[in-house]
């Protein structure tokens, strides 16, 4: 485990920033608002919580990651970089012909990611299913899986979050991305989640809300896990989509476009490069 | 071939530990022996598909070997999607069993006709394809997809499935196996219609028809080199399946005679219609009414020789 300060945490997370943008206007690829969205969440887990290590990143005991939102899959493999689990390289595969890191998280090849998805409301039951396995065998390694607000639209994350409440798996932590936007807009509008805790509080999980981009309180909520013994663990992370750089916040245009030409020099210099 | 399969899985799990059963809600009557010899390697995840696999993936991601199991229809294509990119693209290895494929559960309607589950899972990369023809190829090839280590789909007929080996057979995944000598035609058959076909080459017989009968227990990776030498032997093909005429064995064999240059002499595909069945009825009287009985089957292939029509 490396942590640091939550202002040596927030530096890396401004530097990791600085990559996704500038790999997002290189490939001209999408999603670069749900990326900047969770970047502080990331390098708080692969900083702190998650006990991983990048000289053995197939360690049998490690903790696992289950990038569910994987549509922001650029955040992790910059975060995996910033780590020392992929050569810093390696991001010019991003999204290009012939690259090898899909836009949407692809585990093959990349050392540190343990499941590849794309497709929204997958990875809840996989987490479920790795953590109960954990619990079978006795194991002491934890399981995290980060949700988009959007995807708890998807049916199937309550078939697993029904699940994992009936199992009391207490080293499962689900912590959901919310930016409150998805495809079309803002989901107040489209399909109102709200209120989001009180679901996952009857679903049987213990829950925590928390500002996404705060990293003492996202450090100390993770380091307070179990939050009760016999319960899987939820943190509803409100954030802001596009994060970080101003023109980006909260507009679901970034959901979509690549920033080019002066758009990219402000968002950089906003990024402090 | 369900008491079988339940049997064979309670022996793989005694000596294998990683072994777990996870269901959805279906087994009753069937599964109990396993799931009271190692409560803690099960579990029913309530009806709940999606997750029935999705948490299968994860199970076998973390070092455990899942058998998924429930209804063919309900295993297969209600979780398509996590079928595809949670076990296949993740390349978990999870067997996924589907009982009463075809239409074994042929008076509860056309929900739990499993009719199209071999073709829409032949169709994703990394999936084997098994459907054995009766209990004892159950066991066997129970046997070999837990060896596997990989994804695969395990296409179970119900319970007091006839046999079609005299013998032990040496299975092997991918090597179909003749069960029947002849010189004619022969007769490609998947999944427990394969008897149909041995009693079909019984009445073919007195009208000077001697047919082969092949058991194509694997559709995924396809025997090419055993349909090569039934091309060799007999000349005429005639494929047999439970199962939709789209996608299925037949189309798999006519997909390897395009693509290997193979030039049967002729060629016939028998299965399903591409309908719904909305006149209910059991498996036999189903089959019968598709023209998928013993009688049916041999009158078809004598048509397709020219010889005189088999009476029913």
């Amino acid at each position: 485990m490396t942590a640091g300060t939550a202002a040596e945490l927030g530096e890396r997370a401004r530097r990791v920033r600085l990559e996704v943008v500038r790999a997002v206007a290189r490939a001209k690829a999408s999603h670069v608002g749900s990326a900047l969205s969770c970047v502080d969440l990331l390098v708080e887990l692969y900083f702190g919580w998650l006990r991983v290590d990048p000289a053995r990143p197939e360690e049998p005991e490690r903790d696992r990651f289950i990038m569910s939102k994987a549509h922001a899959g650029i955040a992790l493999y910059a975060t995996l970089a910033e780590r020392g689990f992929l050569a810093r390289d390696r991001l010019a595969d991003f999204y290009v012909d012939g690259g090898t890191l899909a836009g949407h998280a692809d585990a093959t090849g990349v050392p540190g990611m343990d499941y590849s998805a794309g497709s929204l409301g997958h990875g809840l039951a996989v987490a479920t299913g790795m953590a109960l396995h954990a619990r079978r065998t006795g194991r002491r390694w934890r399981v995290a899986a980060l949700l988009s607000d959007g995807e708890c639209d998807e049916g199937s994350t309550w078939e697993a979050a029904l699940l994992a409440g009936h199992l009391g798996l207490d080293a499962l932590v689900a912590i959901v991305d919310a930016n409150g936007q998805q495809g079309m807009g803002h989901t107040r509008d489209i399909v109102d989640l709200e209120p989001l805790p009180e679901k996952w509080r009857a679903f049987g999980w213990a829950v925590r809300e928390i500002d996404g981009h705060d990293h003492d309180a996202i450090a100390r909520t993770l380091g307070s896990i179990p939050f009760e013994k016999g319960r899987p663990n939820a943190i509803v992370a409100r954030t802001v989509k596009g994060k970080g750089v101003s023109f980006m916040e909260d507009d679901v245009l970034w959901h979509y476009r690549a920033p080019a030409g002066d758009e990219l020099a402000r968002a950089l210099a906003e990024l402090g490069a | 071939m369900r008491p079988t399969f339940a049997r064979t899985v309670v022996e793989l799990a005694e000596r294998d530990e990683r072994i777990c059963g996870v269901i959805g809600d279906v087994g009753f009557g069937v599964l109990e022996t396993f799931a009271s010899r190692f409560p803690d390697r099960w579990l029913n995840v309530g009806v709940a598909e999606a997750n029935l696999a999705g948490v299968s993936a994860g199970l076998a991601l973390a070092g455990a070997r899942p058998f998924m199991y429930s209804i063919a229809n309900f295993p297969t294509l209600r979780c398509l999607e996590q079928i595809r990119n949670d076990i296949c693209y993740n390349r978990a290895p999870v067997v996924i069993v589907g009982v009463g494929g075809g239409l074994a559960y042929g008076s509860l309607g056309a929900t739990h006709h499993a009719t199209e589950d071999l073709a829409v899972m032949r169709v994703l990369p990394g999936l084997t394809v098994i459907a054995p023809a009766d209990p004892i190829e159950t066991e066997l090839l129970t046997r070999a997809a837990f060896a596997l280590e990989a994804p695969v789909y395990l296409r179970l007929g119900r319970s007091g499935d006839p046999a079609v080996h005299a013998a032990r057979p040496d299975l092997r995944i991918g090597r179909a196996v003749s069960l029947r000598d002849g010189s004619d035609v022969t007769l490609i058959a998947t999944g427990a219609i394969t008897r149909t076909a041995l009693d079909a080459a019984e009445l073919l017989a007195p009208l000077g028809i001697s047919a082969r009968v092949v058991s194509m227990h694997t559709l995924k990776p396809l025997d090419v080199d055993a349909i090569r030498e039934a091309i060799d032997r007999t000349g005429a093909l005639a494929t047999l399946e439970e199962h939709s005429l789209v996608g299925g064995l037949g189309s798999a064999v006519a997909e390897a005679i395009a693509d290997h240059g193979l030039r049967p002499r002729s060629f016939l595909r028998l299965g399903l219609p591409d309908a719904f069945a909305h006149v209910i009825g059991s498996r036999e009287h189903l089959l019968a009414r598709a023209g998928l009985s013993a009688p049916g089957v041999a009158r078809a292939v004598a048509e397709m020789r020219g010889a005189v029509p088999a009476s029913a």
